[in-house]
């Protein structure tokens, strides 16, 4: 059964996604999701899996999540503090967010999910190194592919160009 | 130890949370938190089952999860970046980020 070290960082990642969702300041919210993100990295530590661990904090917490912060801040507006509390999406959003979690839930505890044994141990960093350089060499490089294609759209997106600049 | 349905209840409740982000939520910059989210939620589904499907852990295939996880990662920080991107431009057009506003964007 789940201990408390375990009911903590549960506490931390879930609590930081609604804290993400839900804070009326959008900086809070951020922080929030860096939060959520560092929990689900405490997770993959007590799940034996350091490398993708250390991974996670580097590339979301200390990439995206400071990426998201900054933009945050350039577009900020004081207006989105004053957003509508009650309204019938918001019933209606957390009625399905209420089913699926019940759903996913209820399958999960009637499989045999709860009695699979645990294994003596986890895949290592070496063997991630080789998965990547051999089976998934073609994938590493399509994902090259896409990353500098993304960094290029997002250069070129966020350009503002000198006539446009002349304009405001 | 814990087992593998305590991991899978923390994924489904993250996806949930995520789920009621994208319902609910119309600015640009909450629907990227909510996809984020739902995006650590199924790796968290990879770690898990990968720590405890292998009996063999020397296998070349029982890092098979954690491999999966790293492309996410790297995809979901490419995603990210024209996402945000996005965002300033649409907030230098319209001065707001709200996608029910952002109509033009539709072509």
């Amino acid at each position: 059964m789940a201990d408390l070290v375990f009911l903590a960082m549960m506490a931390v990642t879930v609590g930081g996604a609604i804290v993400a969702l839900e804070a009326r300041e959008i900086v809070y919210g951020a922080i929030g999701l860096a939060g959520s993100l560092f929990g689900i990295a405490a997770f993959f530590f007590l799940l034996d899996a350091p490398y993708v661990a250390v991974f996670q904090i580097t590339v979301y917490v200390g990439a995206v999540a400071v990426l998201i912060i900054f933009t945050v801040m350039l577009v900020r507006q004081e207006r989105w503090m004053k957003e509508a509390t009650y309204s019938l999406g918001r019933v209606v959003g957390i009625l399905t967010a209420a089913a699926i979690a019940a759903s996913l839930t209820l399958a999960w505890s009637a499989s045999h999910l709860g009695s699979v044994p645990v294994q003596p141990s986890q895949a290592t960093f070496v063997q991630i190194g080789q998965l990547i350089s051999t089976s998934f060499s073609p994938a590493l490089e399509v994902l090259a592919l896409v990353l500098s294609a993304s960094i290029l759209a997002a250069i070129t997106l966020a350009k503002v160009e000198r006539g446009e600049e002349d304009q405001r | 130890m814990n087992t593998l349905s305590d991991f899978t209840f923390v994924s489904g409740l993250l996806f949930a949370v995520g789920i009621y982000g994208l319902v609910v939520k119309r600015n640009a910059l909450r629907l990227l938190f909510a996809i984020e989210i739902m995006i650590n939620a199924a790796n968290l589904n990879f770690i898990a089952f990968d720590r405890f499907l292998w009996a063999n852990s020397l296998q070349p295939e029982a890092a098979l999860g954690q491999t999966f996880v790293l492309f996410s990662i790297a995809l979901a920080a490419g995603e990210a970046a024209v996402v945000l991107a996005i965002v300033v431009v649409a907030y230098r057009l319209h001065k707001d980020v709200d996608v029910s506003e952002l109509k033009t964007l539709g072509g």
